[in-house]
């Protein structure tokens, strides 16, 4: 009986360890990480950074400033952005932290300070956007968020014209909570939200129809994907028949020498 | 006993070996972007009228304070930038404005630097002149040349301009009509309203940004950040293309970033083949480069060659920005393929994507040319809806499933206790 009570402990033990980890409050640069100074000034001219790269940046106050960095389904991310003014601002301004994603569509935060207003005395101001999480796949026709490129725009949107062009200083992370891969969702998206930026060919003629391809015969075509539910579930199985003879041998008498 | 070690050992292997199985990794495909095949390319557009004499910056007069910001910038320039410098009322010394007002030369041709030629063209300057800053852009421009990739004019004046017409903003606007893509950033220094509105109504129009130097370090940071920008964020300048104002005679597009013109109300559209199994990903972006009444969106939609709608995507937005942008994908269900084809040959159904935009000009503001449209057309495979089986994932399902097989086995082996007890008995 101790040997049962052992066992059930170490699953235990186990599945304790396989729980997710609890979210994080605040995204925190990683170690080592190298803080960008750039930023881009249009959805082309986006700086590509990574989550946990800390960035700091001088600006104008007016100045719409772009970046770029890349998700993972199962992610979760976290933008925090901190502006400085100078002294000697005119009136209160709105700042704005905008998310987008590769195919610059509008993505929601489901918390944080997306649009604060500072006051004409404040020295500084806080932005912040939590993303939803991105799924692995979804209908073409919806617009949840998914794995590709996200752009985040830092702007100010409403403020008195005389403080246009006075410098600033942007501070901004972008944190992530959650290693992509396993979730709750089916599907995988064949090919990322990931931008096509090369120039474009006008095309003179309706392109011409191509062959149909032949549907491919792979001897390992059949085999489910490591990860598939046909996988874990097989492993399922296989654990509750261990587990089955486990549990019957305990009920065995020790067999005496 | 030695059973039961064994199995349990048995039991935690399988589970190790589940944890490394099991989950996918994912995988970061990261698309190659190509390589532009020209240098950076910058002008410097240094005001040297008369006004820039005034002693205001720091108790230094504007024009030794640009000369020493130019210095720094020169020194510390990225070696593969290409920079030229232009000035403007630097030599007139008359009176007569019509002359005057032609006075625009460049110092540095635009090409690689030669550090201490140019830094002894810059020390040479006097303030002198007017102020024709309408014909120094367009000189600029005409410097800089055509090509592939985007050009930057960094502009740096402390007074308006004096020679109006033509209006620098309008030539702002025409150049940035012209097609080849080109920035203006303009740098006011100790600048007043009329120069802020000027200012700024030349970056807005071009995409550049304004700033006002009151210092400078300010000064020296901001050229240098602007000719750094010139490098690191040049790209391939877009396709130009030119939307009609129907589907039938639309120009067709192949994956890849274009440019247009759209006008207020006005509809663009497109055409873009894609064949089954495939799936249209399009993004537009347009630009306020005017004044427009506060509120604002714009609409994307993509529809059969019928009129059918497929799907849209549409954006709206209040306040002060830089561009509204939305976007759509769309992939074609199987059932849904209306064209016959020819036996072993699958066709590209045409797909019509039209661009509209609901601003609203401010009295006075120009209707023509458009707004700059930036449309990003892509075809990829399409994602099938996932069939999902009665299955199930993860390790909870994993844990359930072994304390399950746990029970039954215990529950098993008593049973059978309990039975052979009684059966021994009777």
């Amino acid at each position: 009986m101790r040997t049962l009570i052992r066992s059930a402990a170490a699953l235990a033990a186990a599945g304790l360890t396989f729980a997710p980890a609890a979210a994080s409050a605040d995204p925190t640069p990683s170690p080592g990480a190298t803080t960008v100074t750039k930023s881009g000034t249009s959805f082309l001219t986006a700086t590509a950074i990574t989550a946990g790269q800390p960035v700091q940046v001088g600006a104008s106050t007016g100045d719409h400033l772009y970046w770029s960095f890349r998700a993972d389904a199962g992610q979760t991310h976290q933008i925090t952005a901190t502006v400085s003014f100078p002294k000697g601002r005119t009136g209160k301004s709105t700042w704005a932290v905008d998310v987008f994603d590769g195919l610059r569509r509008r993505q929601a935060c489901t918390a944080g300070a997306q649009t604060p207003t500072a006051d004409a005395a404040a020295t500084s101001v806080t932005l912040g956007c939590t993303l939803r999480r991105v799924r692995p796949w979804a209908e073409p026709w919806s617009g949840d968020p998914l794995p590709g490129t996200y752009y985040v725009r830092l702007a100010v949107t409403d403020l008195p014209e005389p403080d246009l062009g006075l410098p600033i200083d942007v501070d901004l992370l972008v944190g992530v909570d959650g290693e992509g891969g396993a979730s709750g969702d089916d599907g995988k998206l064949e090919a990322p939200l990931v931008p096509n930026t090369r120039a474009g060919t006008v095309l003179t003629a309706e392109p011409t129809p191509e062959p149909v391809a032949e549907a491919e015969t792979s001897l390992t075509g059949w085999l489910p994907e490591a990860g598939s539910r046909w996988v874990w579930t097989t492993a399922g199985g296989v654990l509750a028949a261990v587990a089955g003879v486990v549990g019957f041998a305990l009920t065995r008498r020790p067999r005496r020498p | 006993m030695i059973n039961k070690r064994r199995s349990t050992a048995v039991l935690l292997g399988l589970l190790a070996t589940t944890a490394l199985i099991g989950p996918a990794p994912a995988k970061a495909v990261d698309n190659p972007t190509e390589t532009p095949a020209e240098p950076p390319k910058v002008e410097l557009v240094l005001d040297v009228s008369g006004s820039m004499r005034a002693r205001d910056i720091d108790g230094r007069s504007r024009i030794s304070v640009a000369q020493q910001a130019f210095n720094e910038v020169v020194d510390a320039l990225p070696d593969e930038t290409q920079l030229g410098i232009r000035v403007l009322g630097a030599t007139y010394t008359g009176k007569d404005k019509k002359q005057g007002c032609l006075d625009t030369q460049q110092i540095v041709p635009v090409g690689p630097v030669n550090r201490a030629q140019a830094k002894a063209a810059v020390a040479t300057l006097r303030p002198t002149g007017f102020t024709p800053v309408g014909l120094a852009l367009r000189s600029a421009a005409q410097d800089l040349g055509t090509g592939s990739t985007a050009r930057r004019i960094v502009l740096i004046t402390d007074g308006e301009d004096t020679c109006a017409p033509p209006d620098p903003c309008e030539v702002a606007r025409e150049l940035a009509a012209q097609g080849t893509k080109l920035v203006v950033d303009t740098l006011g220094l100790a600048p007043d309203e009329k120069v802020r509105r000027q200012l700024l109504c030349i970056a807005g129009a071009t995409g550049g940004t304004y700033t006002a130097a009151q210092s400078a370090d300010e000064l020296t940071d901001r050229i240098k950040q602007l000719v750094d920008r010139a490098r690191d964020t040049y790209t391939a300048a877009p396709t130009v293309v030119g939307g009609s104002a129907e589907c039938a005679n639309a120009p067709l597009l192949g994956p890849g970033v274009y440019t247009d013109r759209e006008a207020f109300s006005e509809h663009r559209w497109y055409r873009v083949p894609v064949r089954p199994g495939q799936e249209l990903r399009a993004s537009v972006s347009v630009a306020l480069d005017r004044p427009v009444n506060p509120d604002y969106g714009v609409l994307l939609r993509a529809t059969a060659p019928d009129g059918r709608e497929l799907v849209r995507g549409v954006d709206a937005g209040s306040g002060r920005t830089d561009v509204v942008s939305a976007g759509l994908r769309w992939s074609a269900v199987d059932e849904d393929t209306p064209t016959p084809s020819p036996t072993g040959t699958v066709t590209a159904q045409t797909v019509c994507l039209v661009v509209s935009n609901s601003f609203a000009p401010r009295p006075g503001t120009e209707a023509t040319p458009g707004m700059p449209v930036e449309l990003t057309v892509d075809v990829v495979a399409a994602s099938p809806a996932p069939d999902g089986p009665d299955l199930g994932r993860g390790w909870a399902l994993l844990l359930l499933l072994t304390l399950a097989g746990l029970v039954t086995g215990l529950v098993t082996g008593l049973l059978t206790r309990w039975w052979v007890a009684t059966w021994r008995e009777n």
